[in-house]
């Protein structure tokens, strides 16, 4: 038995709340790129990208945190997982920097400004896509030989992880609609009601689906989460969703306007956990465990001396930058 | 095999193109911070209205330039995974937390205070969000640190061992941060990216100068930014020269190769000012050469001996032409900008700064300069370490990941074809900005944009105007 708490573990728990502070932070930016098109051109549009504009590049480097902390501190993991998944991570890279540029371009140049909110649009949606078939192909597994990738450069493209991708898309998408029912009012914040409703029936839909089709993928998946007596534990988990899922519904019927974000962050971290279940202790499942990919002790010792005392720094002003940002971003100002 | 060499060929190419674009926002961005963060500092100090309007002509392109460093640097952070895979497995113990220490030190605060910089005049103090700005400019300098740090370390490893499946450990973090070419590379390379923004800054001035010499935002812009290269150009030949003196000591393969010495000199090398190195021949056509002169750069001595590349298996040869040709366009270009620099001087001396048009053509010219220099500095400084990713320990040809040479190429044609849309477009617009002649009333990066984006949360009456950045919007 290994020690529970030893440095690779808990840099594998920083990682996972790297990928998790990305997930919900950047996830409602996306969100709401991908919901572009479904507001009017004109106010409606504004004031949606305008909730976020301060905060996302803030975002956006928690994913530079988890992709950077992967190399530091299970490089042999990032140097398997990444050649593996290459195309999608190229895509994915390549639609952040249209979505990236489209903040500060559609403003200077009006004359164009539907190609760039395209931009802002797909650049979102593949970037999320992209993101969840990184994650499906992950969990359903790359071959390994020796301390590199073994497999070819297609091998992720299979309809589990393009589920896996969708489930994304529309996570994002409700993740997105909750925060405009919190951040604006009036016509935005019902259109957003609207949209949020839909896209929550679907994204339970869709972890149902992910959720039922995980365990099947592989047999050690299948012990992780039905074994006895840790069923006991994971059997929680899905309970939990449950309730979760019905709260959310609930929630929005009732417009009470901060708790359908609450009950999306809820969900998502539930998800997080669920597949912390399915995974542990690999890294790359049933290929590379995290002790076996972990970088030397001088390495994640000297990381982490670092990390205890910057993170809830950074967490601190990034709360404090949010809070200079606080409330409603309505367009009254301009009536 | 054959294919094999394709793929390492092309995701060389690619990084070297990525880079390249990636640094060219930086080195805009680290100085452009520091700019503003004087600018508004004056305007605090000095109650003055005109650097008030020029900090907040300048924060529009600093936006623009900032966000395309941003989504460019994100490629960067990813592709060494992607396409160098085996470097990453082996090096990313030792370069791996000087990254994660860049992005917890300095991606982070600049992100944070990003959104106050541009957007939070109206909602914070003018103390507060000068602060911000100080915060985001120093955020610039820390990445600087690390991310140099890191590549001074595979120019010049120090302060590891090597583990049983090959991977570097690190064992002195302190040698290792501080090795021995980081000092002088993080002191050139930080005095460029103040050069190449004086350089654009005082190509502005100039271009608004030329078509109004009254325009007061012009003047000031223009005066500051040539006082900024009158005393930086020579700083910048001087860390230079010591920088090429560590390069000597460290990694001599590469100063023959900037030099173009193929030949050993046993008394006294001549510093070959052109010529056209032949790297299959091992010499240099058509040189024109001063004699003795690099032993006296080099060594302070006419007569010093001077190795040649002749000493140096070919296998470990670095490409002679890119790294000779790059290394005189910088040189050069320096020396272009020091007598800028000069003629600054002497024209300010006659009180002619504002009116001295072949003054104005001049800087004018000379606004994309730095680019050019600093681009050229990199390549020879990277091709220069060829053929080692990790200097005199780890292959290039070792480095890559196990990809198919389609698959590297399909990427390395996306980048191309979206680097050049979305970059060129993005200059465009920051060149746009840059037409237009700085005005009283200028306003920030949030006007325009209705909503207004500072508007609304705070109801308006609770903003005192004369706070207000963007009041005027
Ligand atoms: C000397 C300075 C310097 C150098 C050599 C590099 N960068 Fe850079 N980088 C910066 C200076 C910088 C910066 C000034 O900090 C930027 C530019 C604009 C910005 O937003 O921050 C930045 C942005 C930036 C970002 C986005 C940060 C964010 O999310 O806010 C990433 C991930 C990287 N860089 C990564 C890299 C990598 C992997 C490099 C090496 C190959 C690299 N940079 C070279
Ligand atoms: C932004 C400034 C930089 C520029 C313009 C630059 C430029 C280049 C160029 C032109 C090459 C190709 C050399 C060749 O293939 O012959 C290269 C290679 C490389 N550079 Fe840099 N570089 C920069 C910063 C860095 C930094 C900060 C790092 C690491 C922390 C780095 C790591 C590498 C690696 C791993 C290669 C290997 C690929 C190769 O050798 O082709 N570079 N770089
Ligand atoms: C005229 C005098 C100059 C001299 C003698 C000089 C010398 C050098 C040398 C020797 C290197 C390579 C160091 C190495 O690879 O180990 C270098 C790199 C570089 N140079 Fe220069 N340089 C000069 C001017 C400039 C100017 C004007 C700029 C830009 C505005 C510039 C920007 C750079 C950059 C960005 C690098 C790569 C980073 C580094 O290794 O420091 N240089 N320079």
């Amino acid at each position: 038995m290994i020690p529970v708490f030893d440095l690779p573990t808990l840099w594998a728990f920083v990682i996972a709340f790297a990928v998790f502070a990305y997930v919900v932070m950047d996830g409602f930016d996306l969100g709401i790129g991908i919901l572009f098109p479904f507001f009017q051109p004109g106010p409606e549009r504004d004031s949606a990208m305008n909730s976020v504009a301060p905060v996302w590049d803030g975002n956006e480097t928690w994913l530079v945190l988890g992709g950077g902390g992967l190399m530091a501190a299970f490089p042999l993991a990032y140097a398997i997982v990444l050649p593996a998944l290459y195309a999608p991570i190229i895509a994915m890279v390549l639609a952040l920097i249209f979505r990236g540029v489209a903040f500060e371009f559609r403003w200077r140049d009006p004359g164009h400004r539907r190609y760039w909110d395209f931009a802002f649009t797909t650049g979102s949606v593949v970037a999320t896509l992209a993101q969840g078939i990184t994650l499906g192909a992950l969990l359903q597994g790359i071959a390994v030989e020796g301390r590199s990738y073994a497999g070819g450069w297609w091998d992720w493209f299979t309809p589990f992880s393009l589920l896996v991708g969708i489930s994304l898309v529309i996570g994002y998408a409700l993740l997105g609609a909750t925060w405009l029912v919190m951040k604006t009012e009036g016509m935005v914040q019902n259109h957003s009601y609207r949209l949020a409703g839909k896209l929550a029936i679907g994204l339970i839909v869709c972890v149902g689906l992910v959720s039922a089709a995980t365990p099947f993928l592989n047999g050690a998946y299948y012990e992780r989460w039905f074994a006895w007596p840790q069923v006991l534990f994971t059997a929680q988990v899905p309970l939990l969703v449950g309730l979760c899922s019905g709260a959310l519904l609930v929630s929005l019927v009732r417009r009470w306007e901060y708790w359908p974000f609450l009950l999306t962050l809820g969900l998502f971290g539930l998800c997080l956990l669920g597949l912390g279940i399915s995974m542990f202790p690999y890294v790359v499942p049933n290929a590379v465990t995290i002790h076996e990919a972990a970088a030397p002790t001088a390495s994640l010792q000297f990381m982490l001396v670092g990390a205890s005392v910057l993170i809830p720094i950074i967490l601190a002003y990034t709360g404090y930058s949010y809070w200079v940002f606080r409330g409603k971003t309505g367009h009254e100002g301009y009536h | 095999m054959f294919d094999q060499f394709d793929a390492l060929l092309l995701a060389r190419f690619q990084f070297a193109f990525t880079v390249s674009f990636h640094f060219i926002f930086p080195s805009f961005s680290i100085g452009l911070a520091s700019y503003l963060a004087v600018l508004e500092g004056l305007w605090l100090w000095t109650g003055r209205e005109v650097y008030l309007n020029l900090f907040k002509y300048w924060l529009k392109i600093f936006a623009l330039a900032f966000a395309m460093g941003v989504v460019s640097g994100i490629v960067m952070s990813y592709q060494f995974g992607t396409n160098w895979s085996v470097f990453s497995d082996k090096a990313g113990p030792v370069i791996g937390p000087l990254m994660a220490y860049e992005v917890m030190t300095a991606f982070f605060l600049e992100a944070g205070f990003l959104g106050i910089m541009l957007f939070g005049m109206g909602r914070v103090g003018r103390k507060l969000h000068f602060a911000a700005t100080l915060a985001v400019a120093v955020g610039t300098f820390i990445s600087a640190f690390w991310i140099l740090s890191a590549n001074s370390w595979m120019q010049t490893p120090v302060g590891y061992g090597v583990n049983e499946v090959g991977q570097f450990v690190p064992q002195d973090w302190w040698a290792i941060i501080f090795n021995p070419s980081f000092p002088y590379r993080l002191v050139h390379t930080v005095m460029a990216a103040y050069l190449t923004t004086a350089l654009v800054v005082g190509g502005v001035g100039a271009w608004h100068l030329l078509r109004e010499c009254t325009n007061k935002g012009a003047r000031v812009m223009f005066s500051m930014a040539m006082g900024m290269i009158s005393v930086v150009a020579p700083l910048q030949i001087f860390a230079g020269d010591m920088h090429g003196l560590n390069t000597l000591e460290h990694q001599p393969a590469k100063v023959m190769a900037m030099e173009g010495h193929f030949q050993s000199h046993p008394d006294g090398a001549p510093l070959i000012l052109f010529g056209i190195p032949d790297q299959e021949a091992g010499t240099v056509h058509s040189a024109i050469e001063i004699p003795k002169a690099s032993s006296l750069i080099l060594k302070h001595d006419l007569n010093a001996p001077l190795k040649g590349l002749d000493t140096v298996d070919r296998a470990n040869w670095p490409y002679v032409p890119v790294v000779f040709w790059s290394f005189r366009i910088m040189v050069g270009l320096g020396f272009a900008m020091f007598a800028l620099g000069v003629l600054s001087l002497w024209a300010r001396f006659r009180s002619r700064l504002y009116d001295w048009r072949p003054l104005h053509w001049l800087a004018l010219t000379m606004g994309p300069a730095g680019f050019v220099a600093v681009i050229a500095g990199w390549v020879t400084t990277e091709v220069g370490r060829q053929p080692f990713t990790v200097y005199g320990l780890l292959m290039t040809a070792a480095s890559a990941s196990p990809l198919e040479a389609p698959a590297v190429a399909a990427s390395l044609l996306t980048f191309i074809v979206v680097y050049f849309i979305v970059f060129g477009a993005g200059t465009g617009y920051i060149l746009k900005l840059m037409g237009k002649a700085p005005h009283p009333g200028e306003t920030g990066p949030e006007a325009g944009r209705e909503p207004i984006r500072t508007a609304g949360i705070t109801p308006a009456p609770a903003i005192d105007p004369a706070r207000t950045l963007g009041a005027e919007a």
